[in-house]
């Protein structure tokens, strides 16, 4: 049973769930980041409180990027896909 | 021949090695993807315990809470009582008294949860293995139906509460007439499908963002963790050569680095799952 294609594709797969949760972060971060440095500037007093802010938000722009990361070291350590296969060609030796 | 086949017993592949750490001590193999005869006991004696500790902890606090000369305990209690409380107070505008314990529950029991994953990953399976017990998941927020089972509660408190608040009429008046509105009854009848799918998408999603947010999380680094160990650590062979020492240099440094970024991550979204169920709790109380 040749397994070859479903690793294949499920490694490229993994490859770009995590470059574009990446790309999307990062420039999440940024503009998140440049705001809040412009907050800061225009009123010192108030950089705590921008800051807190700042880390809620960032949890919430990195959520995404996480779940898909979740996904993809799902696929890579206990891929579905194989077990599927697996099991397919099983059924389809013991017929 | 017996030392052979022992030594082919124990020397696992790393994939091996990582599969059995993202195990969970069940009663049964899953079936499919959905199977609900399957328990996780692990997950569920860690959340338990973590509760036992969290309430008894907190309670007993508040029993021999002294005005006067408070002991550091009562401090720290103190401390995260009313934090918990200001976020509450300046998010939350009914008056529902259930909003500040249930948030200071689910910052404190999340927290715990994710604590857990800051003890060595082969500690307590290497104790549970001692016992018998043969996969050990410490961190409870590693398993999707625990952070599942948090979210969905907070979303039926939200039903809940939408239909005390609103009415039923009102609650589901809600996603028939926003966000597009019109006077004319035919019109508005033409621009309910649209409205119900701007609606219930958003609305269906907070519970599952809520819930794989925290897993994601989590899961990704503790899978982190064990990939560090695994690509720089070969056992104590190594010590005898110099990539060797530099194999044990770069998993302090990288390891460290992880670890310092993990406990800001972990406050985070114990933080921020919080401040979500406080924040959708609002909005069930509110009126558009």
């Amino acid at each position: 049973m040749d397994l070859s294609h479903i690793y294949g594709m499920t490694v490229l797969a993994v490859g770009i769930i995590f470059g574009m949760g990446a790309f999307g972060t990062a420039i999440g971060f940024g503009v998140l980041g440049g705001r809040f440095l412009e907050g800061a500037a225009r009123q010192p007093e108030l950089m705590p409180v921008l800051r807190v802010q700042m880390f809620v938000v960032a949890a919430l722009v990195d959520a995404v990027a996480f779940i898909g990361i979740g996904f993809a070291l799902f696929f890579t350590f206990a891929n579905p896909f194989v077990a599927a296969a697996q099991t397919a060609a099983q059924a389809a030796g013991a017929q | 021949m017996a030392a052979e086949e022992h030594a082919a017993e124990h020397t696992q592949s790393a994939g091996e090695y990582i599969i059995h750490h993202l195990t969970f001590l069940a009663n049964k193999k899953a079936g499919g993807i959905v199977d609900f005869s399957v328990i996780h006991w692990d997950s569920i004696f860690f959340s338990v315990l973590l509760a036992v500790l969290f309430g008894g902890s907190f309670y007993l606090a508040a029993r021999k809470a002294n005005a006067g000369v408070p002991t550091k305990f009562q401090n720290f209690v103190e401390f995260v009582v009313e934090f918990v409380d200001t976020q509450v107070k300046d998010t939350f505008h009914g008056t529902t008294k259930l909003i500040a314990p249930l948030a200071l529950t689910i910052f404190c029991w999340v927290l715990l949860f994710n604590v857990m994953d800051m003890l060595p990953v082969d500690l307590l399976p290497a104790v549970g293995k001692s016992f018998g017990v043969g996969y050990l998941k410490v961190v409870p927020s590693t398993d999707v139906n625990v952070t599942f089972a948090l979210s969905i509660t907070v979303f039926l408190l939200i039903i809940y509460y939408s239909i005390k608040m609103k009415g039923v009429g009102g609650f589901l008046g809600e996603f028939a007439f926003n966000p597009f509105k019109s006077k004319n009854m035919v019109l508005q009848l033409l621009i309910m499908p649209i409205n119900l799918i701007m609606e219930v998408v958003p609305f269906v999603a907070r519970p599952v963002s809520l819930s794989l947010r925290l897993f994601g999380n989590l899961f990704a680094g503790e899978i982190i963790f064990l990939l560090l160990a695994l690509m720089t650590l070969q056992g104590f062979a190594q010590l005898t050569s110099v990539g060797g020492w530099l194999g044990v240099l770069a998993h302090f440094v990288l390891g460290f680095a992880w670890a310092v970024y993990h406990i800001l991550v972990i406050l985070l979204q114990a933080f921020i799952f919080m401040m979500l169920t406080i924040v959708y709790l609002s909005m069930a109380h509110e009126h558009h």
